[in-house]
This record gives C-alpha cells, sequence and structure tokens, in this order.
C-alpha cells in the first residue's frame, strides 16, 4: 500500500503532464499554422443600433480593404460603456475603435484616454465644418480637445398626438407658443380626454435647463467650475414642473419603462419631447399601432435642445489606429453611408451634406404624411451644445433627486436648489 | 498475465522512466496550485488592489498610470458624505425589514413541513426553494410588471379590495406609485429579497430539524409538555446553531445588497434615493461617477460595518460554553 501511494501519483501526474504537453503543442502549432494565412482584424465596440450600422458599412470597407476584417463587439448600451471605462482604465486590449454616446463622451472626454481627433494625424479641425456644429461642440473636453467624431445627432422635437389634440379643440400652437400655454393646453387635454400631459414632470425640467444655457456656459457647472443650480434657469424649470404636478398633468412615468412604452400604446400621454429618433422608436416598438396618431414640431417656446447621439473614437492604447480612422472617416464622412444608417436605423446624419438629400422632403408614415425631418434639420441649426464637466453625471442625479423632493414632499423650489449646490460644491472642491 | 510476460519481451520503451517525476511531497502543493492560483488572481489581488485605490485619486478613463496618492483623504470625503449615510440608513432598513421576517417565517415554515408534510414534502420545499435559484434579473423584471402603478396586478388587488363593502375603507382608494415613490420603494423591494429567500432559510431549517432525536419529543410528549412548549424548549434550542448560519448568511447578503433594488430602480435608487443601498452607492460611486478611489473607500467602510455586525450576531447566537 505505501509504495502504491507514493508511485501511482507519479505516474499519473507524469501521464497527465505529456498528455498536456502534446496538447499545448499540438493549439500552438495550429495557432501559427492559422496566423500565417490569418487576415488583419479591427476591433470595433458598439452598442445597438450603431453595431447593425457598422455591420452593413462592411461591404463596402471589404472593397477598399480586403485584406483587413471588422470584427464588431456589440453590447448593450449600459454594458457598453461600462466595458470601455474598464478597457480604457486598463488600457489593456481596447477595442480599436469605440462607439460612445453623448453623454458619455464628455465623461471620457476628462480623461486623457482617448486620441485628440483634432491634433496630427487625424487633422479633424479641418473637417470639423463638414459636421453639425453643435455635435463637434459635444466632442470636446474642457481644454479643447476634440475626442470623438459625431455619427448621428438627436435633434429635439415634440411629440404630440394630433387626434388628442382634435378632440380637446385645441391646434398646435397652443402647445408651441409657449411654456404657459403648453401647460393650459395640458389642463384641456386631461379634462377632455383624461390623457397626461407629459410622462414625467422631469422630463419638462430636463429641457428647460438645457434650453436656456448661455454661451460658453455648462449645463450645472460655469467656466470656473462654480455650480449654477441656484440661477434663474433651475428655477424656472423646478417651477415649471412643480405646475404640471399639481395640475395632475404627468403620469409620473419614468421613461423606458414599461409604463411609458403602455401609456404611448393606450394613447394615454399626448406629448413626449425627445431627439428625433423616439418617432423611429414609437414605430419599430414601442406603439406602433399608433402609426398616423402622431405629429412633431419644434418644442415649446421656441427652446432648442439635444437628446443622445453617438460618436467614433479611438483609444490611445489601440494597436491599428491607421485603420481605425479610415473605418470611422468610412462611417461618418461618406455621405451614403450617413443617408443609408438614417434610412435603416432613423440615425439622424450628423454631415450636413446629407442634410440636402431628397429623403429629407419625404413624407413619414407614422406622423400622418408629416414631413418631419424638415423640421428637425431646422432643429440642427439653432442647438448649442453646452459645455461638460467631470460632476454633470453626479450633478444629474442631485438635481433629480431634489426635484423630487419639490414634487414629492413639498420642499421649498429655492431651499431644494441650495441644497443642490451645497452638495455639488463639496464635490467640485475635490 | 505471467505467461504473457514470459513471451513477450517488454520493449526498452516502455521499460523507460517517465521524464516527468514529482517528488511526493509536491504532490499536494501541484494539486492545490489551480485554486491557489485563481484565488490570488481573483481574490486576493483585487482585494489589495481596492485598498490600494481607496488611498488614491483615479480617473479610470485616464489609464492606471494617472493615479495621485491622496493619503485618507477618500475616507473622510466618504464618512462626510450626507449620500453615504443615506445609503447605509437605506441597507440597514432594507436588512432588516427583508431579513428578521425571513427567520420568523422559515422556522414554523419548516416545523410545518417537517410534522405535516409526507408525500408532497419534497414538492413542497422546491416550490419554496425555486426563487432563490431563479435568475435575479427575471424576478426583477417580472415584480417591476407587478409593481406598476397603472396596469401592474398588486394595484388592481389593491384596487379590486377597495370596492368590497366594510373592509374596502382599509385600502388606499389610489393607485400606489411602488417603485416611484420615495416611501414605498422600500417596502417593495424589501418584500422582493424576503420573498426570495425565505425558502432558503426553510431548507437550512429543515435540514436542522432532521437532525433533533425523536426520542426528546416521544419524552416530552409522555410528560405532557404541550405542542407550544415543546417548539419552545426543544425545537427553538436545537435551531439555534441554524438560526446563527442563518442570520450571519442573511446579514451579510442583507449588508452587500445589491442586484434587487438595482433592478427594480433602474440602477438609480429610486425617486430620494431610496432604495439605494450601500453597494449601490459604491457602484454608482465608480461606474457612473468615475471616482473609484472613493468608491474603493466606501467599499471598506461597508466592510467594517459587516464584519462588526457579523461579530455582534456571533456573540448573540454562538452557543456558550456548557450549551450543547
Amino acid at each position: 500500500m505505501h509504495r502504491i501511494g507514493q508511485f501511482a501519483p507519479e505516474f499519473r501526474l507524469s501521464t497527465m503532464f505529456a498528455n498536456i504537453r502534446s496538447v499545448v503543442i499540438a493549439v500552438l502549432l495550429s495557432h501559427l499554422t492559422l496566423c500565417a494565412h490569418a487576415q488583419k482584424v479591427l476591433t470595433v465596440a458598439a452598442y445597438p443600433a450603431v453595431d447593425s450600422i457598422i455591420k452593413a458599412a462592411l461591404p463596402a470597407w471589404e472593397k477598399k480593404h480586403p485584406g483587413v476584417q471588422v470584427k464588431v463587439i456589440s453590447r448593450a448600451y449600459a454594458d457598453h460603456h461600462t466595458a470601455m471605462t474598464t478597457a480604457l482604465s486598463t488600457s489593456s486590449k481596447p477595442p480599436d475603435v469605440m462607439v460612445l454616446e453623448s453623454s458619455y463622451v464628455a465623461r471620457f472626454a476628462t480623461g486623457g484616454g482617448l486620441e485628440d481627433l483634432g491634433a496630427p494625424p487625424y487633422n479633424l479641425n479641418e473637417s470639423k465644418h463638414l459636421f453639425v456644429a453643435f455635435s463637434i461642440d459635444q466632442a470636446k473636453s474642457s481644454t479643447g480637445r476634440l475626442v470623438a467624431i459625431p455619427t448621428d445627432i438627436g435633434p429635439g422635437t415634440l411629440l404630440y398626438r394630433q387626434d388628442l389634440l382634435l378632440k380637446s379643440g385645441l391646434q398646435e400652437a397652443d402647445l408651441t407658443n409657449s411654456w404657459d400655454s403648453y401647460i393650459k393646453a395640458g389642463v384641456v387635454i386631461k379634462k377632455s380626454t383624461g390623457a397626461y400631459l407629459v410622462a414625467h414632470a422631469r422630463d419638462v425640467k430636463d429641457l428647460i435647463i438645457r434650453g436656456g444655457v448661455k454661451s460658453g456656459e455648462g449645463l450645472y457647472f460655469d467656466a470656473a467650475g462654480h455650480s449654477l443650480v441656484t440661477t434663474e434657469r433651475f428655477v424656472k424649470a423646478f417651477e415649471l414642473a412643480k405646475r404640471i404636478r399639481d395640475n395632475k398633468l404627468d403620469g409620473k412615468i419614468s421613461a423606458w419603462s414599461n409604463e411609458w412604452a403602455e401609456g404611448f400604446r393606450r394613447g394615454h400621454v399626448a406629448t413626449q419631447m425627445s431627439g428625433a429618433w423616439i418617432a423611429g422608436h414609437l414605430n419599430n416598438w414601442l406603439a406602433p399601432e399608433t402609426k398616423g396618431l402622431w405629429r412633431a414640431s419644434q418644442l415649446p417656446e421656441n427652446t432648442w435642445a439635444a437628446w443622445g447621439g453617438s460618436f467614433y473614437a479611438i483609444p490611445k492604447a489601440a494597436t491599428q489606429k491607421e485603420l481605425a480612422w479610415d473605418l470611422i472617416q468610412l462611417m461618418t464622412l461618406n455621405p451614403d453611408r450617413q443617408l443609408e444608417a438614417f434610412k435603416s436605423q432613423d440615425a439622424f446624419p450628423a454631415l450636413i451634406s446629407v442634410h440636402n438629400d431628397a429623403f429629407f422632403n419625404e413624407p413619414i408614415a407614422f406622423l400622418g404624411q408629416q414631413k418631419a425631418r424638415i423640421l428637425w434639420r431646422e432643429a440642427t441649426r439653432h442647438i448649442q451644445a453646452p459645455k461638460v464637466h467631470r460632476l454633470d453625471t453626479f450633478a444629474d442625479e442631485v438635481i433629480n433627486t431634489e426635484l423630487d423632493k419639490v414634487l414629492n414632499q413639498g420642499k421649498d423650489i429655492r431651499l431644494a436648489l441650495k441644497d443642490a449646490d451645497r452638495l455639488l460644491e463639496r464635490r467640485a472642491r475635490r | 498475465m505471467h505467461g504473457v510476460n514470459s513471451m513477450t519481451p517488454i520493449s526498452p520503451k516502455l521499460q523507460r522512466r517517465p521524464r516527468w517525476r514529482l517528488h511526493p511531497k509536491l504532490v499536494p502543493y501541484v494539486l492545490l496550485a489551480p485554486f491557489v492560483l485563481l484565488f490570488f488572481i481573483f481574490g486576493l489581488f483585487p482585494l489589495l488592489f481596492s485598498l490600494f485605490l481607496a488611498f488614491q485619486s483615479w480617473e479610470p478613463t485616464s489609464g492606471l498610470a494617472n493615479m495621485s496618492y491622496v493619503g485618507l483623504d477618500n475616507f473622510i470625503f466618504t464618512l462626510e458624505d450626507e449620500w453615504f449615510w443615506k445609503s447605509i440608513k437605506n441597507t440597514f432598513w432594507l436588512a432588516a425589514v427583508s431579513g428578521i421576517p425571513q427567520h420568523l417565517i422559515a422556522i414554523p415554515l419548516a416545523c410545518v413541513i417537517h410534522a405535516q408534510f409526507k408525500r408532497t414534502r419534497n414538492a413542497t420545499v422546491g416550490a419554496y426553494f425555486l426563487p432563490y435559484i431563479t435568475s435575479t434579473v427575471a424576478i426583477a423584471m417580472m415584480f417591476s410588471t407587478l409593481f406598476s402603478t397603472d396596469y401592474g396586478l398588486i394595484n388592481q388587488v389593491i384596487a379590486g379590495a377597495a370596492q368590497l363593502p366594510l373592509i374596502g375603507s382599509f385600502f388606499p382608494q389610489q393607485p400606489i406609485d411602488w417603485l416611484g415613490e420615495s416611501e414605498f420603494i422600500k417596502p417593495a423591494i424589501s418584500f422582493v429579497v424576503f420573498w426570495r429567500y425565505v425558502g432558503f432559510n426553510t431548507v437550512l431549517y429543515l435540514a436542522a430539524l432532521q437532525t433533533i432525536p425523536k426520542d426528546m419529543y416521544e419524552a416530552a410528549t409522555m410528560d405532557g409538555a404541550s405542542r407550544w412548549n415543546q417548539f419552545w424548549y426543544i425545537t427553538l434550542p436545537s435551531l439555534k446553531p441554524m438560526i446563527y448560519f442563518g442570520v450571519t448568511l442573511t446579514l451579510i447578503g442583507g449588508l452587500q445588497l445589491f442586484e434587487e433594488p438595482f433592478i427594480l430602480t433602474g440602477g438609480r435608487g429610486g425617486s430620494d434615493q431610496s432604495g439605494m443601498t450601500t453597494a449601490m452607492y459604491m457602484y454608482r460611486t465608480a461606474f457612473d461617477f468615475n471616482d473609484f478611489g472613493t468608491a474603493s473607500a466606501l467599499s471598506w467602510i461597508l466592510f467594517v460595518f459587516v464584519a462588526v455586525l457579523t461579530w455582534l450576531t456571533n456573540l448573540a447566537f454562538k452557543p456558550k460554553r456548557g450549551e450543547t
């Protein structure tokens, strides 16, 4: 027993190691053989539906670069940005190209992990006039570095239910003339049809604080990094949100929830302020049965704002920057690709030359044959991008929390904004 | 075997000793190596790295090279942060309200199943255990639908109950915004956590009940002890080691609660951050507010809370010297 106990493991281990060695050698040999014949692989990390837009462009890419395969790594929106944060933090095998949503561009711009596309060899500054101006501003860091290039944008629009408006004896102008008329129209709609004016009073606050930003200012912080949340812009936004809640005109429904979609399907929400892309979402999956019932207009009181938008960026640690830049140019500077993305995925083009295409004059069936793209094109010429600050996401959370206290607990507006100011100043001073 | 050996010469290749020789003393270390290696990479290294990060200021998108030492600044900032204390308060509330009923229900439930269920026992236990092994995402999505203000089943049942004569006035007449209003978020999350883990604790107590000798109950019955007395003087003291184990697990799980509130509140903690636990705040500080240093300090402070409370649980439930 003693001898067996001593030698049996030795024999088994030696056999095991011999087997492992054979397998490792075989794998290495096959890998080397494969490598000898392998194409170059360009890695692109994206989220829906930009991933589909890139895949649709691959035949055009392969014609130009027959030996280079593009590998699109697709993740859900939030997972994608978490993965990109991790990739940049470790600088370990990041993708050659990363797609970023506009709110993340601002956050990623504060770090130094992305290439400055305005500098050589990219020289995007020389062609930035080809893009919608505010989208270029969205891609700038606080120090003026151009860390990304826009591909699609989200000009703000007001979608409203034409059938509910008619039942209430109202016209589009009643919604858009001023914020006061918008709320008064909401009271009439609620009384006539029972529908809420807006999904959540927070949506109106979001729009007003974005619409009233002065040139050179940030959304929440001024150029010197001091909080702006006690200014009249925020007071007005909070007051209007409170008027909406006090008149029971909002459904207290958060965006992208089940109730939000159900509210649209059942006609319980009369208006929605968002990026132009929302019409595509409503048509494709949110409420396709409401086709023909919606119309689009500019936002109330001549407010101009943008929602969302997608950008391409190149990590500093990427290994194939030249090819990455080639692909990005194909996706952003090629009018055919931009137009195709607009037609297939409602990705409103950031490239200005596409805005003159005949497609913009075509009626949209979901919006009752309205030629709404012309409206949205007009909006792109007025929108200004606020300067970004590293604490914008935190500030957004603080302001929403204080608004909840105002709406649900009756907290005084100026006191709420003062409390928000204290929290933001404390973080900003770090 | 003997005949074959005498007729067939053994080839030199077969006679050759294997080249890989391992000293028997090294065998345990080699066999343990995969675990130790994985533990170092996925256990110890992240632990030490987070401790290191807790003393650094780091904008993660700048890369690993861009860290700067800030001493205890992250700890001081966290301890003076009102949102941190709000998250601690939420965490304790949720841990207590979801945790205590788990045991208060699981112990009698296990006793009933142990005593009354025979043929359907396994099926009953399986039914209670099912939520524990179901995906948290699926559970949270299902409850999001059930808690829906205008279209959810829970509010529809309440609305139906409100129409009943006599007792109708005890129910709210307006739909409850379970996941939208701060006063309802915590009860809603607590209910989901309770529902999910009560079956797990029931299984623990059922296992413990099977170890109590039957003759103790027989002797008690002969002495005229009632069912209640048997439960109070035999069952409950015998379950004490398992209660200690179960309460410790619930406490640690409760203080690290993340998945259920995260999904039910859309990752933001809900109105006035009423559903934001400390683990959620830690995640948000790192990935939403891009402050990994403070998030790491927060995680170590949370660890201290967990350690102290586990020690107190140990004091309360661990059998004293002389107890069985």
